[in-house]
């Protein structure tokens, strides 16, 4: 049963698409319903994840591996640590509550739309539990077709062009990424005479420095993307302004966690001796994201570009304390993935609310909503102050530790980090100010009704894992601290490697051409 | 075990089952004008050589004194072919009736053209692979112009028959330069008298490669021999294109993995450079200028060029590896390939002929399912997985990395990038776009349309295909990796 859970938990959304498939297409709230079923079983499947998780081991777990291309030694490999197991319930938490909030704003061709979120579950969990590069490659990649069409057919004014441009964006990455991985593949073989793609079995393996850090380059340049971090962040805000709200939720809620978890699961474990050699590069470029999302997302006239533009600087401070490469750091970069999958989701979710009513996000649309539409106004509040840290919220315990962790790693970068917080204040506040207070000058604001009970089902469970977290992180602490633990050990095991590097280059990093690594194996 | 010399009979079964029925629908053409016996015939036809085929399996037997020899290799070639002649065929039918062709002649030509690419895939002597490669393509001239009363359809024939006798030309002056260096046309022969060859005149066995790989540039649409196939894919019956777009490129690559992974293995030094810069230009040539198209049937013309270059990357990776991925990629290829051009012409039929890409446009509020395949397809082309086309791309840049091609590539995934971009045009104005306002009447008359059941059945068969090699490729990798050449 253990090892089935799994397998379970991925495919059943897949299950559900065609669940769907059979349903007429008219029957509109029977398409919605079967698909609010699903995405709610895939949740309880998950939490018996949950359930039977042992806290204190140490590795894989639920794992499952059986051969699936046998002469390229590809299995179905699958298994899962504390920091996937969060990243898991986050996917299905996500789904869940963005089927349900698009209940009224999907009209057109529902049965392509739920049919497309759940394959794109079904992607993103099994981008979480592949150990595999081959699986976890195929649903990387497998995850863009469902994500082209949601932005492209339920998206904005300028969907096509976004929706492309978030496909040849990530692609630009991911292929460079295949290749990484033959030549990981080839390598290993003439290292150890085996032919395989387990994930498990090339972590246990030194690989050559000048190799390392070609291989962590390409793999490093498909989670760049995916985070994005600066300057490669353009797709992003035409994706999230351009897609429709569930979308923008799974996108800021999900697939961003892809590229940092892709980097603590791959690439840092993978290439320690390159993860030194990167490390002041990518903590800079984090740095720059942090301070340039928020000063760009001051200036934005459209809510949710605001919000995208904030993300851009929240998965700055996500690299940043992961570079750190110390346990506050890290553990922070974790928790921050959570919060902001849970705080940016949230507020995708109230922009989508208004813009249903409304048709604008424009903030020069709206002011003085607080008077109106007072319980909708108490939610944004909660999860705006979320998204800047105010204490007592989630999205402080993730920033304060990620600064912890930085400030014994380089001061100067914990000190412009900080200031990342400062600008947050600054945008969200200034933002709130406009939109909720003063008088209502437009007069189609008075007409506003405040939000229904579907929609507080929706944004109640957010609300108090912003405060669970924010009080009493504990539990989380626990689940992660195992991964957190054994991806440093990883990391610190190529120290000794890499000053040996450094001293044999005499400071000067001389990099070889790549295949004269690779022996001619005929 | 007969010997070398003999006539063998075995060996040849499915060539003799397809000549059979190729002859009856000749001979019974004049008397019964209906394409759908002819059909009938022919699909009959591809069935029974397809068994024949498949019970040579395992059981290498040569013959006619050494020149045929039906190794796995040969086997696997031919089954490629065979249900690419089966699909065209299916696809064929209700086109052909579309354009009132009642002619079955049509089959008959389209059998002996298989005949002449599994005569190429099953020699090891240059003169029967250019007898093959003469078979192959005489058919396909006629077949190009079947749409007499066409202009573009005229065109198409004429320009392909002076590529095509140009490429001959080439093809025959190569083998005779070799014959003059080596004094054999056996490719056995040929490599063990290489070495002493290279000393004496090397000039002669030098060129004469390269005017054989000349021959088959043409015939596999491989820069800067692929001009001609925008205008011969664009002007001919669109069933026909799908067929040429897979099956000569297809014998072609085969035709040239045998040439030159035996014929001229000990030229190897100089062949990969050459295989490494056509692959490169075939690949972005193709990949570039399909990028521009706003013809759907035109661009899957160019996509087609930079499918050669991908191919063209296995042949410059070479070894037993790279074979077998060749072998893959080629039934993937013919899968997805076949699948596209058949929503091509199930489009083309529903909107008189055109097939820009305008009219693609809110084909998925229309017909949904068309708009799921068309996908499909597009996406196992782009090399998407978990579809054919990823896992072909896979194997063969696999190949080629553990060959040591690791910048080949490098610049063939970012080929593949370049395709994405124009492979997601036809998708974006299924789904993206609103459907052109027709009229109430020509919409309700629009959606009634139904595909023609063979077709269908061709598109199944494609779809089924196409997501059965992306997702359990093992037992169709087993199959290309037990087809090896076999020397007897």
């Amino acid at each position: 049963m253990d090892s089935w859970i799994l397998t379970i938990v991925t495919f059943l959304p897949l299950l559900g698409t065609f669940f769907i498939l059979l349903v007429p297409k008219d029957h509109h709230q029977s398409i919605r319903h079967s698909a609010l079923f699903f995405s709610l079983m895939t949740f309880i499947a998950s939490l018996c994840l949950l359930a039977r998780y042992d806290y204190y081991a140490l590795g894989m777990q639920f794992e499952v591996n059986l051969p699936w291309i046998s002469q390229f030694g590809i299995g179905y490999h699958l298994g899962i640590d504390g920091m996937s197991l969060l990243l898991i319930l986050l996917t299905t938490f996500l789904t869940t509550i963005a089927i349900l909030s698009t209940f009224s704003a999907i009209k057109e061709s529902v049965k392509g739309f739920y049919i497309s979120l759940l394959i794109l579950e079904t992607g993103m969990i099994g981008v979480f539990c592949a150990l595999d590069l081959f699986m976890f490659y195929v649903f990387w990649e497998v995850m863009l077709v469902p994500m082209y069409f949601l932005i492209g057919v339920w998206g904005g004014a300028r969907r096509m062009y976004a929706a492309i441009k978030f496909v040849l964006f990530t692609m630009v990455g991911s292929l460079l990424m295949l290749v990484a991985i033959l030549v990981i593949y080839f390598q290993y073989h003439t290292m150890t005479g085996e032919y395989t793609l387990d994930l498990l079995k090339i972590t246990a393996m030194n690989l050559p420095a000048n190799l390392q850090l070609w291989l962590f380059a390409a793999f490093g340049l498909a989670f760049v993307i995916k985070v994005p971090m600066w300057p490669f962040h353009t797709w992003l805000p035409d994706a999230h302004v351009e897609a429709p709200t569930a979308g923008s939720v799974i996108l800021a809620g999900v697939l961003l966690k892809m590229g940092t978890y892709g980097f603590l699961r791959f690439c840092l474990p993978l290439f320690p001796i390159a993860t030194f050699e990167f490390m002041p590069l990518i903590s800079v470029l984090a740095v720059i994201g942090i301070i340039y999302g928020a000063l760009v997302a001051m200036v934005q006239k459209d809510i949710k570009s605001l919000v995208a533009f904030s993300s851009v600087s929240h998965m700055g401070f996500v690299m940043l304390g992961m570079m750190a490469l110390n346990e506050q750091g890290m553990t922070g970069s974790i928790i921050q993935m959570i919060n902001h999958g849970i705080s940016t989701g949230a507020l995708f979710l109230l922009v989508g609310m208004i813009y249903e009513r409304r048709h604008t996000r424009l903030i020069s649309e709206y002011g003085g909503l607080a008077g109106k539409v007072p319980v909708y106004s108490t939610f944004f509040m909660i999860v705006m102050l979320s998204s800047i840290g105010v204490p007592g919220t989630n999205g402080f315990v993730g920033e304060f530790l990620i600064l912890l962790g930085t400030w014994s790693y380089n001061k100067v970068y914990a000190v412009l980090g900080a200031s990342g917080v400062i600008f947050a204040a600054c945008y969200m506040l200034w933002m709130y100010q406009r939109v909720f207070y003063g008088k209502i000058t437009k007069p189609a604001n008075e007409k506003l009704t405040d939000i229904n009970l579907r929609e507080k089902i929706v944004l109640i469970p957010l609300v108090i894992m912003i405060f669970w977290i924010g009080f009493y992180p504990k539990p989380f602490f626990r689940i992660i601290e195992p991964s957190v633990k054994t991806i440093i050990n990883q990391v610190e095991a190529g120290r000794a490697a890499y000053e040996a590097y450094k001293d044999n280059q005499d400071g000067t990093l001389v990099v070889q051409d790549i295949s004269e690594t690779i022996p001619d194996t005929e | 075990m007969p010997q070398m010399a003999d006539i063998n009979f075995n060996i040849i079964m499915p060539e003799l089952a397809l000549l059979m029925f190729s002859f009856i629908i000749f001979m019974f053409a004049p008397l019964v004008r209906k394409q759908s016996a002819g059909m009938l015939v022919a699909l009959i036809g591809v069935i029974v050589a397809i068994v024949f085929a498949f019970s040579g399996w395992n059981n290498p037997q040569g013959g006619y004194f050494g020149m045929v020899i039906a190794d796995n290799f040969a086997v696997m070639a031919k089954i490629i072919f065979l249900l690419a002649c089966g699909t065209a065929i299916l696809l064929s039918h209700d086109y052909l009736n579309r354009l009132n062709l009642n002619r079955p002649e049509y089959y008959g030509l389209m059998l002996l053209s298989t005949i002449g690419m599994m005569i190429m895939a099953s020699s090891t002597n240059l003169m029967v692979i250019f007898l093959g490669l003469e078979i192959m393509s005489l058919p396909l001239y006629v077949l190009a112009g079947f749409n007499r009363g066409n202009l573009k359809s005229n065109e198409s024939a004429a320009k392909y028959f002076f590529m095509g006798a140009f490429a001959s030309g080439f093809f025959l002056y190569g083998i005779a330069l070799v014959y003059g260096g080596t004094g054999t046309t056996d490719l056995y022969n040929i490599l063990s008298r290489t070495d002493t060859a290279l000393v004496s005149n090397g000039i002669y066995l030098t060129v004469g490669a390269v005017l054989i790989l000349v021959g088959f540039g043409f015939k596999i649409a491989a820069f800067p021999f692929h001009t001609w196939v925008p205008d011969v894919y664009t002007g001919a019956p669109t069933p026909v294109t799908a067929f040429f777009s897979v099956g000569p490129k297809a014998a072609g690559i085969i035709a040239l993995l045998r040439i030159f992974m035996i014929g001229f293995a000990g030229m190897q030094d100089i062949f990969t450079i050459v295989f490494w810069l056509l692959a490169v230009f075939t690949m972005t040539i193709g990949n570039v200028l399909a990028v521009m198209q706003n013809d759907v049937k035109r661009m899957l013309a160019y996509s087609s060029i930079a499918h050669a270059g991908y191919l063209l990357v296995a042949l410059t990776a070479g070894g037993a590896e790279a074979i077998s991925a060749a072998l893959y990629y080629l039934l993937a290829y013919g899968f997805f390939n076949m699948g596209a051009f058949a929503m091509v012409i199930i489009i083309e039929g529903k909107n008189g002929g055109s097939n820009h890409l305008s009219t693609y446009k809110g084909l998925v509020s229309k017909h949904p399912w068309l708009a799921v395949f068309l996908a499909l397809f597009m996406f196992s082309l782009a090399g998407f997985p978990p579809t054919a086309g990823f896992v072909g791309k896979f194997y063969v840049f696999s190949a080629a990395v553990k060959a040591g091609f690791v910048w080949l590539v490098v610049l063939a995934v970012i080929n593949s990038l370049i395709s994405v971009f124009y492979y997601l045009k036809p998708l974006k104005m299924a789904f993206f776009e609103k459907p052109e306002d027709i009229g109430p009447e020509a919409e309700a008359e629009e959606r009634s349309l139904k595909v023609a059941p063979l077709v269908a059945l061709a598109i199944i068969i494609t779809a089924i295909g196409t997501l059965g090699l992306g997702i359990i490729p093992e037992s169709f990798i087993k199959l290309t990796t037990e087809s090896i050449f076999a020397m007897l």
